[in-house]
């Protein structure tokens, strides 16, 4: 899974989406070759199965879906479909495709494939990690349960038309169709490889794969036949694996790497901001991310409104973005700046210990109590626990601090009085895709409230659960604005049960090497995760 | 010879299935799914408990490790939860670069080693001897993160004489065999030093001196063969230790060896790796020793087998 290890998911960012497109087509000059590093290994790139923070924009150079976003940007737009059309009720999405889009191996594209690529993601023994998000189409629950092999609600009338019928509106649905697990792969040759499909990818997209070393590097050329006329820029990208990021920044220095894929190590922070020269090739980006601390509103003293909210007015926010060199924004509710759906004028509760001292004698808690914190074991989340135990210790509560492995404190967090209290962070939310229905139902909703579930205040609010169903069911396009606002209200009441903190939303920053050309935000494209190589191009 | 040998290798067995049951059994009760790992934050419960399903991970501890045994035995470790690549090919692909750290290591830490420990042996109670042991107290105690920065900062960037980081050509293993041999050299160069101040109190030394031999021919001819044991079998363990991966000097250096493997499935709670990863370094770690005690009766005739 991706979040983990500050991994992620795509997602959105600042409001980045003006300036790309114009900015693209001036600048870029075809050819050339780059050197990307990344720590950890490639694990697949198969579509249907890579959830990390390295494969995620890899698969998107390799395949492609019907949907896709502007180069830089939350905004979708069509990618393998030319056009699409939904109809009034919301619940049949009729994409055309484009003609003449050829996989890698030189066959032509077709309804089939698309067909095929669903029914794959969504059969069981594929073990997509995406299978849920295709929940909303008819037919999803036979396929689930093993008693189908094919989703009823997809029909390919002709070999360029694919109908999708869904079992009830989904607002998100051209969302969900733009995610690496909405790809389309050929059945051929996901047959030949069988489970090593993701050792032997062939997509349509703008780049193949040319060569693989295990646990050294990944070479992608140029598809001179890419179906986009233009793109990509680059005739070969090389990813070597394995590189630490502070020994990458070094070589950066060198002139060896012209992106450390892992981003400027915390330790470095300093030191390359303090510098001009370096400075000026770091490019900074927000991401759909926020961190924060959960209460087990199923434990006490923390089944108490009011206990929560004087957790809320205890923490200062502030001083925990220092800790962090800055590389973030306070926050005061769910939703991250850059997700439509969030309140600008919201102020959430102000940085008031004595307020919060008030808030917990009225809760029968006039000298505090004793409770624990738990947190993931590496730096600089420990540091950050520390600041939140002594924010808490001034208003007299005594949190002891649980240092685990990532994976620990989500077993904790998935465990019903596993865990009273956790700071998030290295595993806080990023939003899937830029739509703030992602920020609720896994994490604050009733369906993540269960044993294994994300949802680690373990609160559950079945009016609020009706009200997001409902503003998912409006699907018009022109009422988006409104479907926004109704989310905004949503996350506002959340914050009146005050079952989080909501601390602070990550910003992303990108270093590149002075031969490195194209628009700032392809450096830290919200849903091409981290860069889009699509779309960048070198000067030299 | 025989009945020694086919004593050793049922040994190995019984260890080696030792080692299974235990790491299968802590890997087991460690408060961490796998599952969760694979299927990721936004799979629903369904999808998690079909992931389990697919993978036999809802059936009973003794019911896994059975089904995990007879693959072994077949020569099958099985599958990564993450990379869903075959074990055995993810070693596999990882090997000649261990091995290739190893031999060069283990060069470094004997060739820094031994020259210290024999000089401080025969130099005993001067500030030599001192200040060779203080050196090896530093290269025992200093990290290897640390040490690999330096080397890597010094040679790599401000010097610019070896590469900074990577695999493929001679001068890649440099640095990283440094480091090793810096640290290893700790430790032989000490079992050295004691293992030589032994041997030259011995009397056939006294008598090797009273024939009129140099100094030199006593020391190599007669002192080193007998000093040398102990470090044959230092080598023995230090294969094994190789084997499982030399986790920190990996990373620094962009080293694809297994420990780089060890590390990121330890991290994700990849169990066929880890188990795959225990089995082969403890596999490694029996199979030296079995071959420096094997050596022994070649360097010491005195010694025999039983």
């Amino acid at each position: 899974m991706k979040s983990i290890l500050r991994t992620t998911v795509s997602a959105g960012a600042l409001a980045l989406a003006l300036c790309a497109a114009p900015a693209l087509a001036q600048d870029a000059k075809p050819g050339g070759s780059i050197v990307i590093t990344y720590k950890d290994d490639v694990a697949t790139l198969d579509p249907a199965i890579g959830y990390d923070w390295q494969n995620w924009s890899m698969i998107k150079s390799l395949f492609d879906g019907l949907m896709d976003y502007e180069p830089g940007t939350t905004t979708l737009r069509p990618d393998l479909a030319e056009s699409y059309e939904i109809s009034p009720d919301g619940k049949v999405f009729t994409f055309k495709l484009r003609s003449g889009v050829k996989f890698a191996n030189g066959r032509e594209m077709t309804s089939d494939d698309v067909k095929y690529s669903l029914d794959r993601v969504t059969n069981p023994e594929t073990q997509s990690p995406g299978a849920g998000f295709f929940g909303s189409i008819a037919g999803y629950d036979d396929v689930a349960s093993g008693a189908s092999k094919s989703l009823a609600g997809v029909t390919t009338p002709d070999p360029l038309t694919v109908r999708i019928e869904l079992s009830r509106p989904d607002a998100t649905f051209l969302h969900v169709m733009g995610l690496n697990f909405a790809h389309i792969v050929p059945k051929e040759e996901v047959e030949k490889y069988g489970a090593d499909f993701g050792k032997h990818p062939v997509g349509t997209g703008a780049y193949s794969l040319a060569e693989w070393t295990t646990g050294q590097r990944l070479v992608f050329q140029k598809n001179p036949d890419y179906w986009r006329a233009g793109v990509p820029y680059l005739d070969t990208i090389t990813f070597e694996i394995g590189q630490e990021p502070i020994v990458a920044l070094l070589r950066l220095q060198k002139g060896e790497v012209d992106i450390p894929g892992d981003g400027i190590p915390p330790a470095k922070f300093t030191e390359v901001m303090a510098d001009p020269e370096q400075k000026a090739r770091v490019v900074e980006g927000g991401q759909l991310h926020t961190g924060y601390i959960t209460m087990n509103v199923k434990v006490a003293p923390f089944d108490d409104v009011k206990v929560r909210q004087a957790v809320n007015m205890a923490i200062n926010k502030e001083r925990i973005v220092q800790i962090i060199n800055g590389r973030a924004v306070p926050a005061n509710q769910p939703l991250p700046p850059s997700m439509p759906g969030y309140i600008k004028d919201f102020t959430g509760y102000g940085f008031d210990p004595e307020g919060a001292k008030k808030l917990l004698a009225e809760a029968g808690h006039p000298d505090g109590f004793d409770t624990e914190l738990f947190v993931m074991n590496t730096d600089p989340q420990p540091r950050i626990a520390q600041a939140i135990q002594q924010d808490l210790a001034a208003v007299g509560i005594k949190a002891s601090l649980q240092s685990l492995a990532q994976a620990n404190v989500i077993e904790a967090g998935g465990t019903e009085n596993g865990a009273a209290m956790i700071w998030s962070g290295g595993m806080g939310w990023i939003a899937d895709f830029p739509d703030p229905s992602n920020f609720y139902g896994p994490i604050l909703g009733c369906a993540g409230a269960v044993p294994g579930g994300w949802n680690w205040s373990w609160y559950c609010n079945e009016d609020l659960d009706k009200r997001a169903a409902e503003a998912d069911a409006i699907v018009d396009p022109a009422k988006a604005e409104e479907r926004y606002k109704a989310w905004g209200a949503i996350y506002a009441d959340i914050m009146k049960d005050a079952p989080w903190v909501p601390v602070f939303n990550e910003q992303r920053f990108t270093m590149k090497s002075p031969r490195m050309a194209g628009a700032d935000n392809l450096f830290v494209d919200p849903v091409h995760i981290p860069i889009n190589y699509d779309y960048v191009s070198v000067n030299d | 010879m025989a009945t020694y040998l086919a004593r050793r290798v049922v040994q190995a067995a019984l260890i080696l299935l030792g080692v299974s049951i235990i790491t299968f059994a802590l890997l087991y009760l460690l408060p961490a799914d796998p599952v969760r790992q694979i299927a990721g934050r936004s799979a629903t419960p369904a999808t998690v408990d079909n992931i389990r399903r697919q993978l036999g991970l809802d059936q009973p501890f003794f019911v896994q490790y059975w089904r995990y045994l007879t693959n072994l035995l077949q020569g099958d470790l099985g599958r990564s939860y993450l990379q869903r690549s075959q074990v055995s090919e993810l070693i596999a692909s990882r090997l000649p670069a261990t091995l290739i750290l190893m031999a060069a290591g283990i060069a470094c830490e004997l060739a820094l080693g031994l020259t210290m420990g024999l000089i401080a042996a025969v130099r005993r109670g001067t500030a030599l001897d001192q200040s060779l042991m203080l050196a090896s107290f530093v290269g025992v105690s200093a990290p290897q993160f640390v040490v690999g920065l330096m080397l890597l900062y010094v040679f790599g960037v401000q010097l610019g004489w070896l590469p900074i980081s990577g695999y493929g050509t001679p001068a890649h293993v440099v640095l990283p065999a440094l480091t090793l041999g810096i640290l290893g050299a700790g430790w032989y160069s000490r079992m050295m030093r004691s293992s030589m101040i032994d041997v030259l109190r011995q009397d056939y030394i006294r008598t090797a001196h009273a024939k009129g031999l140099t100094r030199t021919i006593v020391l190599v001819r007669h002192a080193l063969p007998n000093a040398i044991l102990p470090i044959v079998a230092m080598i023995g363990i230090d294969i094994g230790i190789f084997m499982g991966g030399v986790v920190v000097v990996e990373s620094v250096f962009g080293w694809p060896g297994i420990g780089q493997l060890t590390w990121q499935a330890i991290q994700r709670v990849d169990i066929p790796i880890i188990m795959g990863v225990t089995l082969v370094s403890a596999f490694a770690i029996v199979l030296g020793n079995l071959i420096a005690d094997l050596a022994a009766p070649f360097i010491d005739p005195r010694i025999r087998l039983r």
